[in-house]
């Protein structure tokens, strides 16, 4: 841990001219090549920690301390009052169950359609799944963003306006997870299937009994994903939902700061409570990420 | 892409085209939700672009009218040159700082990059929203932490809300921060499948690290680099909730950017028809831009 702590704090420079002092060893060779790249990693990661950092150091602020001069990083005496308040102002309970709902049903969702859509891609070979293949390599060209009023209109019409159904249903459809059940299942060998079918096993049961089980670690990537994206989300839950008892957290942060004074102990207090769901599950499944074949997937 | 294509031939020969039943069972709900939330609503709203369509009763058909319209608008002009300026000033840094992130993150000699690595991420977890608060709250005129620091060094208020630029600028660069996690793990994934040797070999001839990087590295990632520039051009040219949290378009409406503007028109003025028509013009920048990545890459990778 020496050699870890000891660059991030030096400065680069007196670091390296500590290091040339020393006798040309194994031990001085390696740390004099450490320092220069640790310390650039460490500058950087300082750049895009430390907004996140204040941001939340400032939200334990009382909120009469937030803009006293001279400003501190630490807050003086901590104290939770800016989440109280946002919690209780606002339905923010009520907003945070909403989204959770949101982000539970259509990951869920997504992840069963994708999986299914996936499997069929990869594992059958139909004229009408190539058209269908196209399809959806076509919602990629054409975002929802570039739909908001028709597709407003379509949801509107089918009786779905000012409902969370109105949120999660369209949302169900990614070609990213489509993509990414369908990498995945090209690289499952097709004796398996043959041999399965020689067995006697019938098509739905060979693509629930042994593919989805093998399929776990895409379902988990994709539920990560997904569950970031709903959460997250805030153009549609805008324009769907019209009663603030069904509002979602996004549009209630954004509610927040568009007042005219922003109130920014409840705005901070409600920012970070936003956060804290996605960023334990990035720390719980942070390898799956990480290392999951999410390039593949992504790139569509 | 490259990639993909060897799994696809490299499967037997098919001859499985007797299943129907279970495949259509399978693609059965996507399909449904397809039919409804894509085709449905991309025919209507091609209809609808012809027509003063506003959100309720009848309407008639105006030929080419909104599209003319949008032509003589200039809002909708600012609109779009506003977008293209921020997506021609967020790519770039964007591109220049994930690249250098990721490089630094699979350096061998780097310390703590597994530490490290959780701190360019978190900004890419947090929503555009609380990134627009976060930065608005830094970058605040008479509050923010950025213009404290800047008067401390003996500097005067930097007016980052009340300057159409700066205000801008500030968007610019909160973007780059949050969305340097996604492509840096583009990046990190495609600078790893570098093969190894061509590094020992370029060492042995005596390439530093610069020569290296250029010479190496930045040609064996170009297929990434383009999928990476792709996508943060589309991203950015759909941006909205982060300039909804972070200026709210502003000052004034001098920020407003194109979906911004569909929204307002489709949605706060009832102009369905003519916002249609605008998301047309988008979806068009939008391919155009897809066509010429796509025509480059293909032109790179021949080469």
């Amino acid at each position: 841990m020496t050699t870890t702590d000891m660059p991030r704090k030096a400065d680069a420079d007196s670091a390296r001219a500590v290091s040339r002092k020393r006798p040309r060893g194994a031990v001085g060779g390696g740390l004099r090549r450490a320092v220069p790249p640790t310390t650039l990693l460490w500058v950087l990661a300082a750049l895009y920690g430390l907004p996140v950092l204040w941001f939340v150091l400032s939200s334990f602020k009382p909120a009469g301390d937030l803009f006293s001069l001279p400003l501190t990083l630490f807050p003086e005496d901590p104290t939770v009052s800016g989440y109280k308040a946002a919690w209780d102002s606002a339905n923010f309970s009520q907003y945070f169950i909403n989204t959770t709902i949101v982000c539970v049903i259509a990951t869920i969702l997504t992840v069963g359609v994708s999986c299914c859509t996936g499997y069929a891609l990869a594992k059958y070979d139909n004229k009408w799944l190539k058209v269908f293949f196209v399809g959806i390599l076509a919602t990629t060209m054409l975002p929802g963003e570039v739909m908001l009023a028709p597709q407003f209109l379509v949801v509107r019409d089918l009786g779905l306006y000012n409902s969370l159904a109105g949120i999660i249903l369209p949302a169900v459809l990614t070609a990213t997870g489509c993509f990414m059940f369908r990498q995945f299942f090209l690289t499952v060998p097709d004796e398996l299937i043959e041999a399965a079918r020689i067995d006697g096993a019938r098509e739905l049961s060979i693509f629930l009994r042994i593919m989805v089980p093998i399929s776990r670690p895409i379902m988990l990537t994709l539920a990560i994903l997904s569950f970031q994206w709903r959460w997250n989300d805030y153009i549609w839950p805008l324009l769907m939902l019209n009663d603030p008892e069904k509002f979602t957290v996004q549009i209630g942060i954004q509610s927040l700061v568009g007042a005219q004074n922003i109130n920014w102990s409840v705005v901070l207090g409600g920012s970070v409570i936003s956060m804290i769901p996605l960023i334990v599950v990035f720390l719980v499944f942070q390898r799956y990420v990480m290392n999951a074949n999410i390039n593949a997937g992504l790139k569509d | 892409m490259t990639k993909r294509a060897p799994d696809v031939s490299a499967s037997p020969p098919r001859r499985r085209s007797k299943y129907t039943l279970a495949p259509l069972v399978l693609i059965a709900a996507n399909a449904v939700l397809f039919a409804l939330f894509f085709l449905w609503p991309a025919v209507i709203g091609l209809v609808y672009s012809f027509t003063n369509y506003t959100g309720v009763g009848a309407f008639q058909f105006v030929g080419l009218d909104n599209y003319q319209h949008l032509f003589g608008d200039s809002t909708f002009f600012d609109a779009l040159s506003r977008t293209l300026l921020y997506t021609v000033l967020f790519v770039p840094l964007n591109f220049v700082f994930s690249l250098l992130v990721a490089n630094v993150l699979v350096s061998k000699h780097a310390k703590g990059v597994s530490v490290a690595r959780v701190f360019f991420f978190i900004p890419w977890l947090l929503s555009p929203i609380v990134v627009g608060v976060l930065w608005r709250w830094l970058f605040g005129e008479n509050f923010g932490l950025v213009n404290y620091l800047i008067e401390k060094v003996g500097g005067s208020a930097v007016p980052w809300q009340s300057n159409a630029d700066l205000s801008l600028i500030v968007v610019v660069v909160a973007a780059s921060w949050a969305w340097t996690g996604f492509s840096m793990l583009l990046f990190i994934a495609a600078i790893k499948n570098v093969p190894t040797s061509y590094y020992e070999a370029a060492a042995l001839d005596g390439a530093g690290p610069w020569r290296q990087f250029f010479s190496i590295t930045l040609p064996s990632i170009a297929p990434t680099s383009f999928i990476v520039i792709l996508l943060n051009t589309i991203h950015g040219m759909k941006e909205y909730p982060l300039f909804a949290s972070l200026n709210n378009g502003g000052p004034g409406t001098s920020n407003n950017l194109l979906v911004q503007y569909i929204y307002q028109t489709g949605f706060k003025a009832g102009q369905i028809g003519y916002a249609s028509a605008a998301s047309f013009v988008l979806m068009l920048i939008l391919m155009a831009v897809a066509i010429i990545q796509l025509m480059v890459n293909r032109r790179v990778e021949n080469r």
